[in-house]
């Protein structure tokens, strides 16, 4: 047999594309010559493959080897092809059956003594394997829990390539129990793998908050209706903390869900487990990136080839932005339409990649530059530092922000209070989270025939419509429209935390107080309270 | 015509000039007749110069008595394929060939254990 196919998955974004792995061994002179659009790295491959070949103890031909990687038009990179290469210039050489590769895609790095090492993005890989109609898909052994958390395939896990000749000759099989997930997977039914951990013992505790009542039911409402969110105040008001808090709010991922975001953490070469655990993560994800990112360490990118950014990585959970107008500006603007979209685009030389990026924004900020503009001693800005300070943050950006809070200095008398223990007891981690979870199951009853799940992705016309409130309840919004205090936007938006207010309360609909509350949170378009 | 073959000395000349004679005989059983051996001019050395039919084929013969350092045909590097291609036109030059069909191959001898074995690739330069 001089001619062999193998299968293969290239991704681009989470796009793959299904690619046939040809090899023809011709009576020429030796060589080795890969075509079809492979990048620089994949080119390496060839060097890669023939020593994992030959180091595996089968003969390499004497002869001219081409491998072509079809459809040549998508262009391919990375390592992963290396399994797929190898094995089909073997099936070519007769070495392996060459019938027995017909339904099985090959996902896997060669080093150069033929051990088969993982590589990043196998999640998408092995969906987009079961999607393109691949029976098994044959991977590393370091990858078989994460390929294993896609039902519907059969996962073959190899540790070198002499293991993987023997599978497809059916002189080896893999060992019942031989690794972590093998008794598991051996007799699951469809999607048995999947069990998602609920563990949260590293999320911090709601309750070390002191005092910021405020602040705490703010980031109640914003979990519990999914709403964006900025907080302003003095350094050491508690910003950060409040923050990071706020993921141990949210309620858990369902599985599609949390499967979105591990696609994406795969592809990032992260890891999709909870932490010591072999069960996919289910809490959402917080992100936090340092104001020194880049606009593609943000929004993701990269030079031929995009990979996904912070807005991506945190899908489904929360992107912190500390320090916010520190960040360059236009790194900030280019959130704005990935926050309305829930997606991004990404278009480089190599195509167009499309990652997902659903994330809840929590943007955190000094009043100015000294950072004492509400303190009591003062603030020693000069006006046109002030102004320059509160233009990073653009007029559209902290409209699509629901919530924007000052957070004040928790006061002596509250400290006081808190060291001698009087005073009502702080809101836990554990009771927030159940009252947002109620008010979650309130709102998504209510959304039921939508195709939104929060009170956030609620569409202007559905609120004015089908969930119009009366005039006396609206009263305040009304009178704040009028008198142009508010935009239209900033109605709606207020409207929106009315609805996630009356679902934290219990009530079936927001009644004057919610919508006077909402207005509060909602705060001014100005929130660094520049004139 | 083959008065001009040097004697071969070392080991590995002789391992070089058996080879060669075994893919004379091999290239004879084909039908093929030998013009020429070890041509030599200042570019280099053409190791056999045969007829098959109509066409004149030039042989580079490699031989190996052990795969140690791979396959004999692993040697014929593409500066190795160049050389031989210039030699083909110095060849036809100095024997005031032309007009004619040509033709490269490579014969790789591996000699192991007293036993020879002969791989023919026609075309491949």
């Amino acid at each position: 047999m001089a001619l062999a196919k193998s299968l293969a998955v290239s991704l681009l974004g989470l796009t793959a594309t299904a690619i046939e792995v040809e090899a023809d061994i011709s009576s020429q002179l030796p060589n080795f010559v890969l075509v079809g659009l492979p990048d620089a790295s994949l080119s390496e491959a060839t060097a890669r493959v023939r020593a994992a070949v030959v180091n595996s103890g089968f003969v390499w031909p004497a002869r001219r080897v081409t491998v072509n990687l079809s459809p040549a038009s998508v262009p391919k990179q990375g390592s992963s092809f290396d399994l797929a290469i190898a094995i089909a210039v073997l099936a070519a050489n007769g070495v392996v059956r060459p019938n027995s590769l017909a339904d099985c895609v090959l996902i896997g790095e060669l080093t150069l003594d033929g051990t088969v090492r993982a590589v990043n993005g196998i999640l998408p890989m092995v969906k987009a394997a079961r999607d393109l109609g691949a029976a098994r898909v044959m991977v590393s052994r370091e990858s078989l829990a994460e390929a294993s958390l896609i039902a519907g395939i059969h996962v073959v896990s190899v540790e070198n390539l002499k293991q993987a000749v023997g599978w497809f000759n059916m002189t080896w099989a893999e060992e019942a129990g031989e690794s972590l997930n093998a008794g598991r997977f051996f007799n699951r039914s469809v999607g048995a793998n999947v069990e998602g951990t609920r563990d949260n013992g590293a999320a911090p505790e709601l309750a070390d908050v002191i005092g910021q009542e405020l602040a705490v039911n703010a980031l109640l409402v914003a979990a519990a209706g999914s709403h964006h969110m900025m907080m302003v105040g003095t350094p050491g008001a508690g910003k950060t903390m409040l923050a990071e808090r706020l993921p141990g709010l949210l309620p858990d991922l369902s599985i599609e869900a949390a499967l979105e975001t591990a696609a994406v953490a795969s592809i990032a070469g992260r890891s999709v487990f909870a932490t010591d655990s072999a069960a996919l993560d289910l809490r959402p994800k917080f992100e936090a990136p340092h104001h020194s990112s880049s606009m593609s360490a943000i929004v993701g990118g990269g030079l031929r080839t995009p990979k996904p950014g912070a807005i991506s990585l945190a899908h489904n959970g929360v992107l912190f932005l500390d320090e916010a107008p520190e960040f360059q500006t236009p790194v900030l603007d280019s959130l704005r339409q990935p926050l309305e979209s829930a997606e991004i685009r990404l278009h480089r030389a190599a195509g167009t990649a499309v990652f997902p990026a659903r994330f809840q924004l929590v943007l955190a900020a000094n009043p100015c530059p000294c950072g004492k503009a509400f303190a009591v001693e003062g603030c020693k800005c000069t006006a046109i530092s002030r102004a320059r300070y509160g233009q990073k943050l653009s007029g559209p950006l902290l409209d699509r922000i629901d919530i924007r809070l000052v957070v004040q200095p928790v006061s002596v008398l509250k400290q006081k209070m808190h060291i001698d223990n009087i005073g009502a007891p702080a809101l836990t981690t554990a009771e927030a989270r159940e009252r947002v979870n109620d008010a979650r199951q309130a709102a998504s009853a209510r959304l039921k025939k939508t195709p939104w799940q929060t009170n956030s992705q609620v569409s202007a016309n559905y609120l004015k419509g089908v969930l119009k409130l009366p005039g006396q309840v609206t009263r305040a919004l009304d009178i704040a429209l009028n008198r142009g205090r508010i935009s239209m936007r900033g109605y709606d938006r207020c409207l929106r935390l009315s609805w996630t207010l009356a679902d934290l309360n219990g009530r079936t609909a927001p009644i004057a107080e919610d919508v006077a509350a909402a207005v509060l949170l909602r705060g001014s378009d100005n929130p660094l309270g520049l004139q | 015509m083959l008065e001009s073959r040097p004697t071969p000395k070392t080991a590995r000349q002789l391992l070089g000039r058996y080879g060669e004679d075994r893919a004379c005989d091999y290239l004879q059983g084909l039908g093929y007749s030998i013009l020429e051996r070890n041509w030599r001019c200042r570019i280099g050395e053409i190791d056999i110069v045969a007829r098959d039919r109509d066409r004149l084929v030039f042989v580079e013969v490699k031989t190996r008595s052990a795969q140690g350092f791979g396959h004999p045909f692993e040697s014929i590097t593409e500066t190795k394929a160049a050389r031989l291609r210039r030699l083909v036109a110095a060849w036809c030059e100095h024997r005031q060939v032309s007009g004619v069909k040509v033709r490269l191959d490579a014969v790789a001898v591996l000699v192991r254990a007293g036993r020879v074995n002969i791989e023919h690739l026609k075309q491949v330069l």
